[in-house]
């Protein structure tokens, strides 16, 4: 007999169960609203007493030094953004490319294969700051002349881009391998090549389900923009630091993390939004 | 929905827990130090305002008055070391601070700054002595340049990295009067364009280079004010290295530096210049706000420019890095 008809036969029964559930519900919201509201008082009661909270404060959240910062933030921060849209969909088009070389299966292009797996282990296995310094300090040094090619933020984003493509081949790869072996065998018995398999069979699906853990390496690259710096280019974090060595108040630094959120947090949403809509499509009912 | 209130839940128990702990530790540390404070008053017969400052937050007004030289009775070594008893972060000691890695003129041998060789490793060692500390009694440690400036207890007595002492600066740490005044300089490859400036507008179409945390910083964007953007490096070794590479023409950094980089380290370049009027920038000891230590510091500093000493030091170790043609503001 199913619940629903159930439901209709023992009115009285499932009354009480709905009454029940409904005072869980309440129950839960209870404490939950409870909880959020002890954490934030003991947020807001607790730090004030700490000793050092009048020194902190006047450090890193001084009013007339964040205004005073932040109109002069904006611009270093467009910086930012131009490297991480021109870097953006260099690395989504290299790591699709290395993810690929990863996954070829002719014997004849082995080597490639090699090479893509090289790549990747070697590339993410040494901090991206350091791949900066090197690409950064060391390739414009070839060139004895100067053109736009020889910059250092020009270096500085390739190696951005060196570095998070191969972090993001490995998303594609996982995506590409998370398709079942019967995708290819029933593309290649149907008389697809190879590559036409993975172009218009595999990579689709693929593709999909990366997305979210795309968007996360997105969220990341967002932040890392700021490691170039350190040859040279004044973006939001070295300016934000050029204005806290000056007046010894560190307060720029909080203004440089707020614009860092303004685009993160966007990021951040859509990115569970893309999560949570995945979930919907491809998973059976969702466990709460 | 019982999955998002046991996250609330967990989420708010470990933030109470956390801030507890924060601020009983903090307590504790309060403790620690009014503890230290009492010390202080039994051992060294300090007065009972010198402690009272210990803990109020605000006592800027207090040691900004004792520049090096302006103090008259300054020629008693044991005053300065009386003053300096039990005021130090750890007792009996004197913990002094450079940076990592600290360069030369000012400290000759990165490796042991404590032996005097070097400006700021001379000078911090004639205090050390005038505040009643030599020998093993003395330590060194390393900060990097935003450790010095953070709020909160420091690890260091007094740190010295050619710090220039600013109104702004002045509200957040204590400064002992000069003990160096240095101008700013230009430098670069000897073949450069900018190599024959004579104006700052000679300046302006080059690629600058400068050391963040440098008042130098300050003199690029307001003196200077290039027409392609300065670059800006975490130290001069790294400008340096752009410069090497070709990537800015010319590098701003204290005369001294300037110099020291141009003869000693690397061949064909040169310094094209000081930039008029900058020669005010004074560097001073730097201790934490409202730090006891900074008038006996003072004390020992004006001590030893009355005796003659600073100007023997200065004399010794920066005399070959003074001299440099004038780049007029015009």
């Amino acid at each position: 007999m199913s619940e629903t008809s159930d439901r209709v036969t023992t009115g009285a029964r499932s009354g009480r169960r709905v009454a029940y559930e409904r005072a869980q519900r309440r129950r839960s919201s209870l404490i939950a609203t409870a909880s959020t509201v002890v954490a934030i008082l003991a947020t807001v009661l607790l730090v004030p007493l700490t000793p050092g909270w009048k020194r902190v404060r006047r450090s890193f959240f001084d009013w007339d030094t964040l205004t005073r910062a932040i109109p002069q933030l904006w611009r270093p921060f467009l910086l930012n953004l131009k490297i991480f849209a021109l870097c953006a969909p260099l690395i989504i088009i290299v790591g699709m490319l290395i993810a690929m070389a990863r996954n070829i299966r002719s014997p004849a292009l082995m080597p490639l294969r090699l090479v893509a797996i090289l790549y990747t282990n070697i590339v993410r296995g040494v901090p991206v700051i350091l791949w900066i310094t090197l690409i950064g300090f060391g390739v414009p040094g070839l060139f004895q002349h100067r053109a736009w090619y020889t910059k250092a933020v020009v270096w500085g984003g390739f190696a951005l881009v060196f570095c998070y493509s191969a972090y993001v081949a490995e998303v594609f790869r996982a995506g590409i391998e998370g398709i079942h072996e019967s995708q290819r065998a029933a593309a290649r018995s149907l008389g697809l090549t190879s590559m036409q398999t993975m172009t218009s069979i595999i990579l689709p699906q693929a593709v999909r389900r990366v997305v979210p853990p795309l968007m996360n390496d997105l969220v990341s690259l967002q932040k890392d923009v700021a490691l170039i710096s350190i040859i040279g280019p004044v973006e939001a974090l070295r300016r934000a630091n050029i204005l806290v060595q000056k007046d010894f108040n560190f307060t720029p630094l909080v203004a440089a993390a707020l614009f860092f959120l303004l685009v993160s947090v966007p990021l951040t949403i859509l990115t569970d939004h893309l999560l949570a809509s995945q979930r919907r499509r491809t998973g059976a009912t969702a466990i709460r | 929905m019982r999955t998002s209130t046991n996250r609330i839940a967990s989420f708010a128990l470990a933030s109470l827990i956390g801030l507890t702990l924060v601020s009983c530790s903090s307590d504790k540390s309060t403790d620690t130090t009014v503890a230290e404070t009492a010390a202080a008053e039994t051992t060294a017969d300090t007065t009972a305002g010198a402690v009272a400052a210990t803990e109020a937050t605000d006592t800027a007004a207090a040691v900004e008055s004792a520049a090096a030289g302006d103090s008259s009775e300054a020629a008693a070594v044991p005053a300065a070391a009386d003053c300096a008893a039990g005021k130090t972060i750890t007792k009996g000691k004197l913990t002094i601070a450079t940076g990592e890695p600290a360069f030369p003129p000012y400290v000759i041998n990165d490796k042991t700054p404590e032996d005097g060789q070097g400006l700021e490793s001379a000078v911090a060692m004639a205090v050390a002595r005038e505040l009643g500390f030599s020998g093993d009694t003395v330590r060194w440690v390393r900060t990097p340049f935003d450790a010095a400036i953070a709020p909160g207890p420091k690890d260091f007595d007094f740190n010295l990295q050619q710090y220039t002492i600013t109104e702004e600066r002045k509200q957040v740490v204590d400064f002992s009067g000069g003990y160096y005044t240095a101008a700013q300089a230009v430098f670069g490859l000897a073949d450069s364009p900018g190599a024959s400036a004579k104006t700052v507008a000679d300046l302006r179409k080059l690629k600058i280079g400068v050391a963040a945390g440098t008042t130098s910083v300050t003199y690029v964007e307001g003196t200077i004010k290039p027409t392609s953007a300065a670059q800006v490096f975490n130290d001069n070794a790294a400008a340096k290295l752009a410069l090497e590479s070709k990537q800015i023409d010319a590098i701003v950094s204290d005369l001294p530096t300037a110099l020291y980089i141009t003869n000693v380290e690397i061949p064909g370049t040169k310094v094209f210049g000081q930039i008029e009027g900058s020669g005010t920038d004074q560097f001073g000891l730097l201790l934490s706000k409202g730090n006891p230590l900074t008038d006996c510091v003072n004390e020992a500093l004006a001590a030893i420019a009355t005796s003659g000493e600073l100007a023997t030091i200065q004399t010794k170790w920066m005399s070959e890095f003074t001299a440099a043609p004038l780049i007029t503001l015009g």
